[in-house]
């Protein structure tokens, strides 16, 4: 059984109040997220990711298609207790203190009154707000903001976990703890589904990754799978502030730093530029291979077609 | 689902008290105060009928302020600042939220009432040094405001799940005005023909009928309030108010929350 | 999410039982209250603290006042009532906030000054509320007109009448009859022709149904007593004649006393009476005669829904 099953899920939002027109969202849907996954959903801002996850949790209605979580259609209350959501920017009553939110969330998850104040206290711990309990949401920063909707979203032990571009407006250490967390959440068995636009977030966590660019879905699979597609590149380092035309004819970038000269090029011009860099005698220092990151991807695959899909069609 | 209900009443209610809705109690305290001084230094006679007829009023138009302000936002802007997200995001049914934001919201009023009627009776024992047994028709009078509180608490939260808070004040506020003359309507409805007729007795009849509901100048007489007409009263605010959330209900099941 | 199916059928349908509990309870309150917000204005009977509270809305409140006073009346008048106390109070409130609202001084004339049980028989501020009018409007011949109504009919103050006929004659617009009925007033008092000619010039000059039909009324009274008159005046002559009752009116034809048989303004025939008296065939068609009746019936009340509108010859 999958944790997250969509199954052509589609939203067209009307705009406008006197003229109606269509404005398309999310093109028809199809995912699968296997249990204890951590899923990475990327895509560029406005690529859909959000809408997915608001048409999931029940907040806006699709224009067609369903989803299941857990083998549960996603309308069902009953999938509700299992699933924790954290939203993009996420804003608290800011009335209240952190442990009044989170005791209230609490109650509305349906924890038990026994357990809620030892779960509240353990998750004001967790995510690293151990102090800031009694302070009241409107005084708390960005990052500690983000915090308290991890705590939130997890604060029931759900089975599955959405956070929607979970490391915004974090600083690195933040971040750094946002990864263990959710490093975390898998070990416990959960699954993580997190839609983000910040690749390298996704290439260090992500079992899998989908990529979504204009409301439509354009690739699904590991991250190693989509990127050994890509042409490798290899750089090399050598001494001296000389690049040799011979390894310019070859397409290489190069940059001077300090007394080294290095350059990126692509993998099967590495032993002609070698050759030359033996007979203009410069000294070799290092030969790395460049591996593809997303960035890669995105920049090669979705570059070409940043105008909306409206206007193509 | 009752625990949830619950839940979100209470929540609502430690909102409004965290806004400090509750410091209207202090214009109210000192406009009584003032009243009473001075009233207590003119004639005999009048000054039991200026404190309850100004009393009573101020509550009613401090709780119907109250309740427009606060009901056209309960849904609006839990939608407007997306603390929707994570409610929605848990076991909570749509209905549930609003009904219990009915009842937070309802709450905070009775309680609001309750201190401003101890201020009233406080009032009229300083005017008048003793309470008299037809001052016991007041707390009908106060019963019948608290209905109206209902009925305009519904109303409110039924513009605030499809309405900009600045329309819904206007709506809620412009009904609440309307309704005051509700029986006159009727009347201007019945004198009609035809068509119209049927069309205007229709809507004088969706109008929200507060002019029943306002017995203050006869209780400042002393007068009796029919235990009859209590009682019509009461199912009529409770009806009304009820169709008012069904309709809240209805509306805000198909919502988007973008 | 899609709206859940259970809700919205529940919600329906409380919608429509609260909606039908709504109508019935407020039904049952406005019998309990018959009037109830009439007595109210008790409480604030003072117009010029009504004005104020109005707050500059004096014109629509007028309005709300004027329709209370037709409602008051209509309502009273189905009941056969003891009094119409508060409608000397609801028109000065009326004209109070609104003092160029000319129909409910009009309404005065008619309603508050004639006897009961067809009025409040109030002429004496009858007489006020309309010198009050003329103050606001000096140049509406219809309310000298009005004024001097009263004085005749009511007051039968010949020379006041007369005065205000005078008056209103002067004004821009005013109604031919005006001119001949002050010259009139002095000679002719108490005469049938004056008094049709008062209710013509009511019955042509407003626009107020209730008070058209009651003109109307009266002027249909009027002619069923004058043909009464003329027609027992032909009894007598036929009996002094031939020394006997005539056996029907077709007798007068015969004899060549009558062109034709005599009809009621309804265009039914007259009714000729073993001992010689004149009755109409229906009586319930008309109010305010004294004459044409069976002995001991009163004529009945006036329905103003019911009366036709048109102005008998």
């Amino acid at each position: 059984m999958s944790a997250i099953q969509i199954l052509g899920l589609e939203k067209t939002y009307t705009i406008g109040f006197w003229r109606k027109r269509p404005k398309r969202a999310l093109r028809p849907l199809h995912l699968a997220v296997e249990e204890g996954e951590i899923f990475g959903f990327l895509g560029p801002n406005g690529a859909g990711k959000t809408t997915t996850l608001k048409l999931l949790m029940g907040l806006v209605s699709p224009t067609a298609g369903s989803a299941r979580i857990l083998g549960i259609d996603a309308n069902d209350p009953r999938v509700k207790a299992q699933i924790g959501f954290l939203p993009e920017q996420p804003y608290f009553y800011d009335y209240l203190t952190a442990r009044e939110l989170l005791e209230y969330y609490g109650q509305l998850s349906g924890i038990p009154a026994k357990d809620r104040g030892g779960k509240v206290e353990a998750m004001l711990q967790r995510v690293g707000l151990p102090d800031a309990g009694d302070i009241q949401l409107r005084k708390f920063s960005k990052g500690m903001l983000q915090r308290v909707g991890i705590a939130q979203a997890i604060l029931h032990d759900p089975k599955v976990v959405f956070l929607d571009e979970p490391m915004s407006g974090l600083d690195p250490m933040g971040r750094r703890e946002v990864r263990d967390l959710i490093e975390q959440l898998k070990k416990e068995g959960k699954t993580v589904f997190f839609s983000t636009h910040i690749l390298s977030d996704a290439e260090a966590l992500c079992d899998r990754v989908a990529i979504i660019h204009l409301g439509e879905l354009r690739s699904v699979g590991v991250v190693a799978d989509l990127t050994s597609s890509m042409h490798g590149k290899v750089e090399l380092i050598w001494q001296g502030a000389v690049v040799p035309a011979s390894i310019r004819a070859l397409g290489a970038e190069c940059h001077l730093s300090a007394d080294t000269m290095r350059a990126v090029l692509a993998e099967d011009k590495q032993d002609a530029a070698i050759d030359a860099l033996r007979r203009e005698k410069l000294r070799l220092v290092s030969i790395t291979p460049v591996r593809a990151t997303l960035e890669d991807y995105f920049l090669q695959n979705l570059r070409s077609e940043n105008a909306p899909s409206e206007v193509m069609a | 689902m009752k625990a949830r209900i619950s839940y979100i009443a209470a929540n609502t209610f430690r909102e409004a008290v965290r806004d400090r809705v509750l410091y209207n109690l202090i214009a109210f305290a000192l406009l009584l105060v003032g009243a009473a001084i001075l009233v207590g230094q003119i004639s005999i006679d009048i000054e039991r009928l200026v404190v309850i007829n100004l009393g009573l009023t101020a509550v009613s138009l401090f709780g119907m302020l109250i309740a427009i302000f606060i009901g056209i936002g309960l849904v609006s802007k839990e939608i407007e600042k997306r603390t929707l997200y994570t409610m929605f995001s848990r076991p909570v049914r749509r209905w549930e939220f609003i009904v219990g934001k009915f009842f937070g919201l309802a709450g905070t009023l009775v309680v609001n009432t309750f201190l401003m009627a101890i201020g009233v009776f406080a009032a009229l024992l300083y005017v008048s040094h003793h309470l008299q047994k037809p001052d016991a028709w007041l707390l009908v009078a106060l019963y019948f405001i608290i209905l109206q509180f209902l009925m305009i608490t519904a109303i409110a939260l039924l513009f605030s799940s499809f309405s900009s808070p600045l329309l819904s004040a206007v709506f809620a506020f412009s009904l609440f005005v309307v309704g005051s003359f509700a029986e006159d309507l009727r009347g201007f409805a019945a004198m009609t023909k035809g068509v119209t007729r049927w069309l205007a007795t229709g809507a004088a009849y969706l109008i929200p009928n507060f002019s029943a509901l306002n017995v203050i100048s006869s209780v400042a007489h002393g007068e009796a309030v029919s235990g009859q007409l209590v009682f019509y009263n009461s199912a009529y605010a409770l009806f009304y108010a009820a169709l008012a959330l069904c309709g809240a209900v209805l509306i805000f099941e198909r919502r988007d929350l973008k | 999410m899609k709206p859940a199916r259970g809700t919205t059928v529940i919600a329906s349908i409380l919608l429509i039982a609260c909606l039908s509990g709504t109508v019935f309870t407020l039904d049952r309150v406005d019998r309990l209250r018959t009037g109830a917000s009439l007595e109210e204005i008790l409480y604030i009977s003072s117009p010029k603290v009504l004005k104020r509270l109005s707050l500059g809305y004096d014109g629509l409140l007028a309005d709300v006042y004027w329709t209370r006073a037709v409602q008051y009346f209509g309502h009273k008048h189905r009941s056969n009532p003891e009094n119409y106390k508060l409608l000397a109070p609801l028109l000065e409130i009326t004209t109070y906030l609104d003092p160029h609202l000319v129909v409910a001084y009009e309404f005065g004339a008619n309603f508050l000054a004639s006897p009961l049980p067809d009025g409040a028989g109030e002429p004496e501020r009858a007489v006020q509320l309309i010198e009050n009018g003329i103050r606001a409007n000096p140049d509406e011949w219809r309310l000298y007109y009005n004024l001097g109504f009263i004085y005749y009919m009511e007051m039968s103050d010949y020379a006041k009448a007369a005065h205000a006929f005078a008056r209103g004659s002067e004004r821009p617009g005013a109604h031919s009859f005006l001119k001949i009925l002050a010259a009139s007033m002095a000679q002719h008092a108490g005469e049938l022709e004056t008094a049709r000619m008062l209710w013509i010039t009511t019955f042509e000059s407003t626009h107020d149904k209730q008070i058209k039909s009651n003109a109307l009324a009266h002027l249909r009274a009027l002619k069923v007593e004058e043909d009464v008159t003329n027609l027992e005046k032909l009894v007598a002559r036929y009996r002094e004649r031939t020394g006997r009752l005539p056996a029907s009116l077709n007798d007068f034809v015969s004899a060549g006393m009558l062109p034709g048989i005599s009809v009621d303004p309804t265009g039914r025939p007259y009714k000729l009476m073993p001992d010689g008296t004149i009755e109409v065939r229906n009586p319930d068609d008309f109010p305010f005669i004294t004459k044409g009746l069976p002995p001991g019936r009163q004529a009945p009340r006036p329905d103003f829904g019911k009366l036709k509108m048109d102005l008998p010859p």
